[in-house]
């Protein structure tokens, strides 16, 4: 039993590094106001570009570099556009979307050895080694989470940080008020612009190790479907943290189980509940949304999303 | 030295037609100069592509098949964006109009008159997408829950319901395991026109027409006009906002059902995969290049499929990447997104009060 | 002599005792010919005063006179057109509100600038320059409860700004800007959203920091609070300043006066006064604000058929959630409203469109119309529902055309065409295309609210003949105006509104300014006499 638990619970882990990264970007993009749908894209984008880079190079740092570089691009042509040109930010992310499944479904077909008919799908690249703690590493449990890759350890790290960045910071005491009333923030001396720019672009970043995270450690190599619609349990992901970094980790280790309960049962021949667990996280989502805003609409208390999200920011009103 | 953005004095009609031009010619460029970083000719693989597209007989009618539920979407996702609704489940409410359509055509045949099967498929399927639509409207209309998540959200549900109908509960026995529902009595398919071009066509041209003709010169179009143009005047003016909503997206969601039932009963002929492809998104951004017209929608979904169907034709004949054509498709709209600010705003040069006094 | 002038001498007192250093206090700030426009509009005209140290003084102008343009440049939110600031003697660029705050210049806005999801001390920090990576929020504080303590403003630092009240609120904008070293204080319009305890104790607290060598101006339009608060007062009055005195040698009827100003009167052609039956009968009526507050204490009047029921006051005292409650645009708490003898009380606005009920709002562009769409469709926007206008669900486009080229021809609207987008437009023509709309729509009651505001004097003529001409029809008239001139010349009764509550209703014939501008600022009718 306790074997059983330390498995799935490893495979809970892994499979929630990736959405806990792009998560917690996103949380952050969105508290300065701008919602990222591109998020799906940039991960693909992360996953092919730092496949490709650790095949050819064997660097991972390399790799993981270069996936963000990329991915931090993809965010500012999503900031440029809804901050500083004011388009749909719903559109614009959707855009980003289409296109960096199309650009990475190309790239994957045209980086690839010669030998493969430049195919990336199929070949072996370097990646992220699982290193065990020793001594705890062995326990039962303890093995589960101090038997993993660097990233997820990095991740360990990076909820607390930043949970306290966001709530104990002067910079996160700007981002929350970018997000949440960019008026009075300008009106403070903070840049909105400036603030929403900075994040969109740090979203996307972290979109990239995400994507990264997916095709040098959870599932090495690269495919086309290598996502399988993470980008989009991040957005519910957010929601369901209420857009605290500290929270998005219940979230993630709730639908990274999922995850893991659905490859046991997919092992055992079973495809019946499987599938539906499946549902279960936008499902989830939509009944957190209900409920958020009715408690918003009869308490006083806004727990939501930051009122300013999705809205453009003009400086001159009048 | 400063630059601010100035709200224009005067509308530039002409921008309205030449933006998603030059957004088109921008963003073959664009995938133009990536494709040269691949040491390949853009120019030959758009050739490749428009031949695709269009070079015979056949592959126009493959043309034709694909750009039909790009037209349906397209036209629903228009309706609800007239409103400023941001429904973003067009895909999630094809493919409930498909299962609607796929129950109907699996099980409801046994019941009724062979004759009625594709009427009751398509009224089937106007329901399902309608019903899943309206499942935002109403947490819109009534709580005010943010629809554009709530929209994006139920995609998935559809989706993933309708593999789980298909792999599992609607198998056909004798399928020897392919996933997929037992191909449907002959009474349940969509007639074809020519080749794969099934009725599904003329659905969606009439529906364009109709709507066209609706928002344009009814009294509910013209409602809905001024509910998204201006709120507070629609609720000055005695106009029921939320009333208006839910009846709106359900039919912005059941003619994204009608899409569903045309891949369904006209296409494969069974549930299957497939439904998920793509078109509810690329719907949105139909919607957005042909500024919420249906009858631009009709000649937009026909770019789009051109570059689905030239994106296949180049894999086949030049061995390159089918993704192409998503790509285009993606960044389509980057230049329209950016263009549509100076169809709006103008850029105005202003002092700073230090500077005005020197 | 009422309580109130009583209590206004008092402070006058008060601030007379302030006057013997007077001359002595340097000058910390200085606004030089400053010029603000505005496309359409000059907010401000060639604008120049000075500030002392540990002054108080108070901008006084009706609404869009153009005090808050010119303190939105002092801090930064705005860039002048022309004219230059200097602080302690120095001249400065001010092109941000960063730059002022860091100058010692801080304002209160009329809406609190404060994130509601976070407490009283992040809110106070928020934004500060050189503050610590991780800002140590105990030893802060600490030093935000010394600061109430200095001051008497009473709040908790770790309490979030939606648990508190709006006067607490307030507070916490004035510990903002002395914890971030602020000398002047700008305060606009801050009793307008207080209880009367609360502006007393705003009152202490004034007085406290100039015993601390701050100084402060007040945007106002409120005579009491001039009197009360200022040593100096500016009238601003459509841009320019047309006064500046010393608060001790005026008074309340002078300074309306200056404020108000006269502007050249118009004959109208006006038929006798034949009221005839009730129109629209309120009873008891009470209603909130958005904000949950009370807005309305239990109003009653009746509009008759054949006159302009006129109701005076300064903005923000009731008079749109009275107009929204006699819409259907607000839901009403207690109380009723009538439409010729039938019960619409809480009925939508639909309901009261159906009863006869046509309504020029104030909000033209928000409200009025809908911009972006043209003037014919804008024109067919009440008739559309019924013939001519549209048949079994279909509009009729060649009527939509020539209703819309009748009534530009009728109203004198002058457009381009009737397919122009209605927001490219003039003020003036945007009103009068409502105003043909509503007109050729009303059939028992017209409710205007400011219907004239910001129009050129052309404009307004229009607007008033057109309201007199369906008075003279027989129909009733509602005037919602803040410009007495207005309604003593078309008015037939006038009502004068002041936080919530009728001071009293008079005949137009049987009063004059200075009775409706001292009802205006809080005096019920029975003590102006």
């Amino acid at each position: 039993m306790i074997g059983l638990i330390t498995s799935l619970l490893a495979i809970t882990i892994s499979a929630g590094t990736s959405l806990l990264y792009a998560t917690i970007g996103e949380i952050y993009t969105e508290r300065s106001g701008i919602l990222n749908l591109g998020i799906e894209g940039m991960m693909l984008m992360g996953a092919v570009t730092s496949f490709a880079v650790s095949y050819y190079t064997n660097s991972l740092f390399l790799a993981l570099l270069i996936a963000m570089v990329v991915t931090a691009f993809m965010a500012l042509i999503h900031a440029f556009l809804t901050i500083t040109m004011k388009a749909n930010q719903v559109v614009s992310g959707l855009s980003i979307t289409i296109f960096g499944t199309g650009l990475s479904s190309f790239l994957g077909k045209r980086l690839g050895p010669e030998s493969n008919n430049f195919n990336l799908y199929g070949v072996n690249g370097k990646n992220f080694p699982d290193i065990q703690v020793p001594l705890v590493g062995d326990w039962p449990i303890f093995s589960a989470i101090l038997n993993q890759d660097i990233l997820t350890y990095i991740a360990y790290l990076i909820i607390p940080l930043a949970w306290f960045f966001m709530y104990k910071t002067k910079k996160g005491l700007n981002l929350r008020a970018v997000g949440e009333n960019p008026r009075t923030a300008e009106a403070m001396g903070i840049n909105v612009i400036r603030t929403r720019y900075i994040y969109t672009v740090i979203g996307g970043m972290f979109a990239g190790i995400g994507g990264a995270h997916l095709a040098l450690a959870y599932t090495p190599g690269w495919n086309e479907h290598i996502t399988g619609g993470r980008g989009w349990i991040v957005i519910a992901l957010v929601i369901f943290a209420m857009w605290n970094p500290g929270k998005a980790i219940l979230g993630t280790l709730l639908f990274g189980g999922i995850n893991a309960i659905q490859f046991r049962l997919q092992a055992a021949g079973t495809d019946i509940p499987a599938s539906l667990l499946n549902m279960l996280p936008y499902l989830v989502t939509v009944l957190a949304l209900v409920l958020l805003t009715v408690y918003e609409n009869y308490g006083k208390r806004k727990i939501g999303a930051p009122s300013a999200l999705g809205k453009p920011y003009m400086k001159e009103d009048k | 030295m400063k630059f601010v953005f100035e709200k224009r004095k005067t509308q530039l009609k002409r921008l309205l037609f030449l933006i998603p031009f030059i957004s088109f010619v921008g963003s073959l460029f664009l995938s133009g100069l990536l494709l040269l970083a691949f040491k390949t000719n853009p120019l030959m693989v758009y050739g490749a592509m428009f031949k695709g597209a269009f070079g015979n007989w056949f592959n126009f009618q493959e043309t034709l098949v694909k750009a039909i539920p790009l037209m349906l979407a397209g036209c629903g996702v228009i309706i609800a964006f007239r409103m400023r609704f941001w429904n973003i489940g067009a895909e999630g409410q094809l493919v409930m109009g498909g299962i609607f359509a796929a129950w109907v055509s699996l099980f409801l045949i046994d019941f009724i008159p062979p004759w009625l099967v594709l009427p009751a498929a398509f009224t089937a399927a106007l329901i399902g997408g309608g019903l899943w639509a309206g499942i935002p409207a109403i947490l819109k209309a009534k709580l005010g829950v943010d629809e554009t998540l709530t929209s994006l959200m139920l995609n998935y549900v559809a989706i993933i319901f309708c593999q789980y109908l298909y792999n599992v509960v609607w198998i056909d026995p004798n399928g020897y395991g392919f996933p997929g529902s037992k191909i449907f009595d002959k009474a349940a398919w969509l007639p074809r026109l020519t080749g794969r071009v099934h009725l599904g066509l003329i659905f969606a041209l009439i529906i364009a027409l109709v709507l066209w003709f609706m928002l344009k010169k009814t009294k509910w179009g013209f409602e809905l006009k001024i509910i998204g143009e201006s709120p507070m005047t629609a609720k000055y003016l005695g106009i029921n906002i939320p009333k208006n909503i839910i009846i709106a997206l359900f039919i912005s969601g059941g003619i994204s059902g009608i899409a569903g039932m045309g891949e369904v009963t006209g296409i494969a002929h069974r549930l299957t995969h497939g439904l998920d492809m793509g078109y509810g998104f690329t719907a949105i951004i139909i919607a957005w290049m042909s500024q919420l017209n249906p009858i631009a929608a009709i000649f937009v979904s026909i770019l789009m499929s051109v570059l689905l169907v030239g994106g296949d034709q180049v894999q086949r004949t030049m061995g390159l990447p089918s993704a192409i054509g998503l790509l285009l498709q993606g960044m389509i709209l980057f230049p329209l997104l950016a263009g549509a600010l100076f169809s709006e705003y103008r850029v105005k040069s202003i002092k700073s009060i230090g500077e005005a006094v020197k | 002599m009422s309580d109130n002038h009583a209590k206004m001498k008092h402070s006058i007192g008060t601030s007379n005792r302030w006057e013997m250093y007077l001359d002595n206090r340097e000058v910390i700030l200085e606004m030089r010919n400053i010029t603000k426009k505005f496309p359409g509009v000059t907010a401000n005209d060639d604008i120049s005063f000075s500030l002392k140290k540990g002054e108080v003084l108070a901008l006084l102008g009706e609404n869009g006179a153009g005090k808050s343009s010119l303190m939105n440049v002092l801090v930064g939110l705005y860039r002048a057109d022309a004219g230059s600031i200097y602080v302690n003697g120095q001249k400065v660029s001010i092109t941000s509100p960063s730059v002022s705050s860091s100058l010692g210049i801080g304002m209160i806005h009329q809406e609190f600038m404060l994130v509601d999801t976070m407490t009283v001390a992040e809110n106070i920090i928020l934004g500060i320059k050189d503050l610590n990576l991780v800002p140590d929020m105990k030893a802060i504080s600490e030093k935000i409860s010394e600061i109430s303590e200095q001051y008497q403003l009473k709040v908790n630092p770790s309490s979030y700004i939606w648990q508190l009240s709006v006067g607490e609120r307030q507070r916490v904008e004035i510990l903002k800007l002395i914890f971030r070293g602020a000398n002047i204080l700008i305060l606009d319009e801050p009793t307008a959203v207080l209880t009367p305890q609360e502006s007393k104790e705003l009152n202490g607290i004034i007085n406290q920091m100039k015993k601390e060598g701050k100084s402060a101006i007040f945007i106002t339009h409120k005579m009491d609070e001039v009197m009360a608060f200022s040593e100096d007062v500016y009238v601003l009055k459509q841009g320019k300043l047309v006064a500046s005195k010393r608060t001790s040698d005026t008074n309340p009827k002078e300074l309306a006066r200056m404020m108000v100003g006269r502007e050249v009167l118009f004959q109208f052609d006006k038929g006798e006064y034949k009221p005839g039956k009730s129109v629209l009968t309120v009873k008891d009526l009470c209603a909130v604000n958005s904000k949950g507050l009370e807005a309305l204490k239990t109003i009653s009047f009746e509009v008759k058929s054949g006159e302009i029921f006129g109701i005076a006051g300064v903005a923000g005292n009731g008079q749109q959630q009275l107009i929204d409650s006699v819409t259907g645009l607000q839901k009403i708490r207690c109380g009723s409203v009538y439409i010729n003898e039938s019960d619409c009380s809480n009925k939508n606005p639909i309901d009261y469109i159906k009863a006869g009920v046509s309504y020029i709002p104030s909000d033209r562009l928000g409200m009025g119309v809908a911009g972006t769409m043209t003037v014919l469709n804008n024109l067919a926007m009440k008739g559309y529902r019924d013939k001519p206008f549209s048949s079994h669900g279909l509009l009729i486009k060649s009527y939509f055309k020539k209703f819309a080229e009748n009534m530009i021809d009728l109203f004198r609207i002058s457009t381009p065409g009737p397919e122009t987008i209605v927001k490219f437009l003039s003020g003036g023509n945007i009103q009068k295309a409502i105003l043909a709309r509503e007109i050729d729509s009303c059939r028992n009651l017209l409710v205007a609210a400011y219907p004239s505001r910001g129009l050129d004097v052309g404009a307004t003529q229009a607007v008033r003949t057109r309201l007199i001409e369906q008075r003279d029809e027989g129909k009733a008239v509602l005037l919602v105006s803040e410009e007495l001139d207005e309604l003593l010349m078309i008015a037939d009764r006038i009502a004068v509104m002041f936080e919530g509550e009728f001071m009293g209703i008079v005949d137009s014939s049987n009063t004059d300014r200075e009775e409706l501008g001292l009802m205006m600022t809080g005096m019920k009718r029975d003590q102006v006499k």
